[in-house]
């Protein structure tokens, strides 16, 4: 009995699966893979299947957990031309690679304009290789200064103004309090440089190539010197956690919550969090009353602040049988209303400018603004199609951060380029 | 002369099976088994050679999976480059140092936990039994997962309980070092891998007759005496399988260091670079090349077993 329904269930998946052309008379069924979240992405889809009144119906697959293994799954899929996927939910940093291997349908001219109105430049750039949109931008993420206002106030710290890595290195030594970065090794660690060596005026990839022997890295660079520098004496002062070399967003939040906290860098859903563990009565009230926010900080006085830029592009694929169709289901996915809504029921940041002036947004978002304005400056990670050579060679030389110093970045550029015309392996 | 007593012939057959004179009954059994044994050796064949084969045949090009266009002819380029590359040695000696720290622990333990399992009362036996082929039974990205939370240095209790030790307080980071992140990638393994030693040794002990431990009481013999007299020289066989299982087995360790260390610290195994060059990189020809010297390692230290130490894969069964 209970072999047969699991042989039906078998049954019933692989149909679906298969549903991509839509036989007999339903509508057709366009499969979404997307990252995990908490349901806001299969709301949405439902939302935009009924809207479509019978032209399609969005099924969401869950991909895994982390990015890497996203981006692994749906790379061995489309390499082997697989129709199933029509729609995909691609971190930021991906759409290069998968635009250079032939795996994205072309965006349409009008969709393209359509999507790109009122949208961060960032989020956009993000979403564009070789001067053409190659996916549609979802949600925009980025890291801010969390801090703790009473710490900041003890340490006279004015946060109205920039503030630099080194003020806070020594506002935390002096209060004795932690500041929380992502030092472990993974996509974070790139996060955090990259933002260092934007901040410092450089350029993680100086000029992008068709092939790898054409990019040219910004790694050998004063500025780079100086983001290594940086991150080595954040890094190395006594006002890290004592597991800092495999500290991740999670590890630094929970930090941030607790009685040591000062300073943190992080992404916005820390907030979310804090707020929803007052609400399950794990953590006291007084805890996010005393959360403060800034722009991230910069890494010189005068410097300008280059907060990180995250979040989810949305793809649709090359091999798909529905292609309109699967355009026409993004012009939805992407509209205003449902930004607003995952921005609040999911915690992930709108890529589009208008959605920061929604009451409900600005309710459960009193740092919408401030998440605005590091939207505005927010600067991408390294875009290239070999993104994978480059955090993997980045990682290898950069972790653990507190031994970075300034032959780091010439040795990771020498690295990546030996790597990249396969003379060494990763 | 010797020529003329005995020829030169009859020194290379066998006394006891001389050939062509297979009686009709055994021919009849041989043919049996080919014929059960047949289809199973043939999808042997489809399910394991053809994936070796197109892996030796991928490493030969630089082949990109994102760019199959591109796709150049090498040679052996991937292997001078793997060869050539420090991190394929690192590697190699992190490989061999888990595989060597593990099987040796695993085997001094597993033989106790033999005998435990052996000796104990037979009211309690299934429960033993059951017991310590526990971990054996739990996956081992799970049992990694479970060492991990235990030893990270936010949710784990292993610096709470053991902060009276030297060299271990509250704030000891033990994945944020090699040599600590891979003690406890060893600690993980041996707990896991353990019972799996154990249970062929059991089937060792069993293997020894009661007689000749009598025998050796009646003569006198020590327990000491009799185990390295009596009972493991004539478990060596069941040794030496349960040794080559688990060197074979340590050898390619993935799952423990992918989940606890993500490759930190130069804690990288070979089958992690196969993995980072095939699967993150879609480096097909690079990584086929590291999945290929893999296997030749693997190989090598099976036909090292089964020459140097003479495992006998058969009289382990007990065919003879």
């Amino acid at each position: 009995m209970l072999g047969g329904s699991a042989a039906t269930l078998v049954l019933a998946s692989t149909l679906a699966a298969c549903g991509g052309g839509g036989g007999g008379s339903g509508a057709p069924v366009l499969n979404w893979y997307i990252n995990p979240d908490s349901g806001g992405q299969a709301e949405i889809a439902a939302r935009c299947s009924e809207a479509s009144n019978g032209a399609y119906t969005i099924e969401v697959a869950q991909l895994p957990r982390d990015s890497p293994a996203q981006r692994e799954q749906l790379i061995r899929r489309l390499a082997a031309n697989d129709e199933s996927i029509d729609l995909m939910s691609l971190d930021v940093v991906f759409p290069p690679e998968f635009a250079q291997a032939g795996f994205l349908a072309p965006v349409p001219e009008d969709v393209a304009q359509e999507v790109s109105e009122g949208v961060f430049e960032g989020a956009l750039d993000s979403a564009t290789w070789n001067g053409e949109l190659v996916a549609v931008p979802f949600w925009a993420n980025t890291q801010l200064l969390w801090y703790r206002q009473s710490v900041a106030e003890a340490a006279g710290l004015d946060m109205t103004q920039p503030v630099t890595w080194d003020q806070l290195i020594e506002a935390a030594e002096s209060q004795d309090v932690l500041l929380s970065a992502q030092g472990r090794r993974s996509e974070s660690l790139m996060v955090w440089f990259n933002a260092l060596l934007e901040s410092a005026g450089g350029q993680y990839i100086e000029e992008s190539g068709e092939s790898p022997e054409e990019i040219q890295f910004g790694l050998s660079t004063p500025e780079a010197d100086r983001a290594s520098e940086v991150m080595a004496a954040v890094a190395n002062s006594s006002a890290v956690g004592a597991g800092f070399t495999t500290a991740s967003e999670d590890t630094s939040a929970t930090e941030f919550e607790s009685d040591d906290a000062g300073f943190m860098v992080n992404w916005p859903f820390v907030y979310a969090q804090a707020v929803s563990k007052v609400e399950a009565g794990t953590l006291d009230q007084s805890v996010p009353d005393d959360y403060g926010w800034a722009l991230y900080p910069a890494v010189d006085e005068g410097t300008p602040s280059a907060p990180p830029l995250g979040g989810i592009d949305i793809a649709v694929s090359a091999f798909s049988r529905n292609v309109d169709l699967a355009y026409e289901a993004v012009t939805c996915i992407v509209q205003d209303e449902n930004q607003a809504d995952y921005m609040v029921t999911n915690g992930n940041p709108a890529s589009s400018i208008a959605v920061y002036d929604d009451p409900e947004v600005r309710e459960a978002y009193p740092m919408a603004d401030t998440i605005r304005e590091s939207l505005e400056l927010a600067a991408s990670r390294p875009l290239t199609a070999y993104y994978s050579e480059v955090l993997g060679s980045f990682l290898r030389e950069f972790h653990p951060p507190g031994s970075v110093n300034d032959q780091t970045g010439e040795r990771t550029e020498t690295l990546t380029k030996a790597v990249l015309t396969g003379e060494q392996l990763l | 002369m010797s020529q003329t007593t005995l020829p030169p012939v009859e020194k290379t057959r066998p006394v006891s099976a001389p050939r062509g004179t297979i009686s009709d009954r055994s021919r009849a059994e041989r043919k049996l088994g080919w014929m059960l044994a047949g289809p199973a050796f043939v999808v042997m064949l489809l399910v394991t050679a053809y994936p070796i084969l197109q892996a030796v045949w991928y490493s030969l090009f630089n082949y990109r999976l994102t760019d199959p266009e591109n796709r150049t002819f090498e040679g052996l380029g991937n292997y001078a480059v793997i060869l050539t590359d420090w991190v394929w040695w690192q590697a190699i000696i992190v490989t061999v140092v888990i595989t060597v720290v593990t099987v040796a622990v695993e085997l001094v333990l597993g033989f106790a936990l033999a005998l435990v399992m052996a000796k104990a009362l037979s009211s309690i036996r299934p429960v033993v039994r059951a017991a310590i082929l526990i971990p054996y039974a739990v996956i081992t990205v799970v049992s990694a997962f479970a060492w991990q939370f235990a030893f990270r240095i936010d949710t784990g209790f292993v610096n709470n309980w053991f902060a009276w030790l030297p060299g271990v307080s509250d704030t000891t980071d033990w994945f944020g070092g090699q040599a600590s992140s891979l003690f406890v990638i060893c600690l993980a393994e041996i707990w896991k891998t353990t019972p799996f030693i154990s249970l062929l040794l059991l089937a060792g002990l069993a293997q020894v007759p009661e007689v000749l431990q009598e025998a050796a009481k009646v003569d006198g013999a020590t327990w000491w005496q009799r185990m390295w007299r009596v009972t493991i020289p004539n478990m060596k066989a069941a040794i030496m399988v349960a040794l080559l299982f688990r060197t074979l087995d340590a050898f390619r360790i993935f799952d423990s260091i992918f989940v606890m260390t993500a490759g930190a610290n130069n804690t990288e195994s070979v089958s992690f670079l196969a993995y980072r060059q095939t699967i993150s990189r879609v480096e097909i020809g690079l990584g086929s090349a590291v999945s290929v010297l893999l296997f030749l390692s693997v190989v090598l230290i099976a036909f090292g077993f089964i020459k140097g130490f003479r495992v006998d894969l058969a009289q382990a069964r007990g065919e003879r």
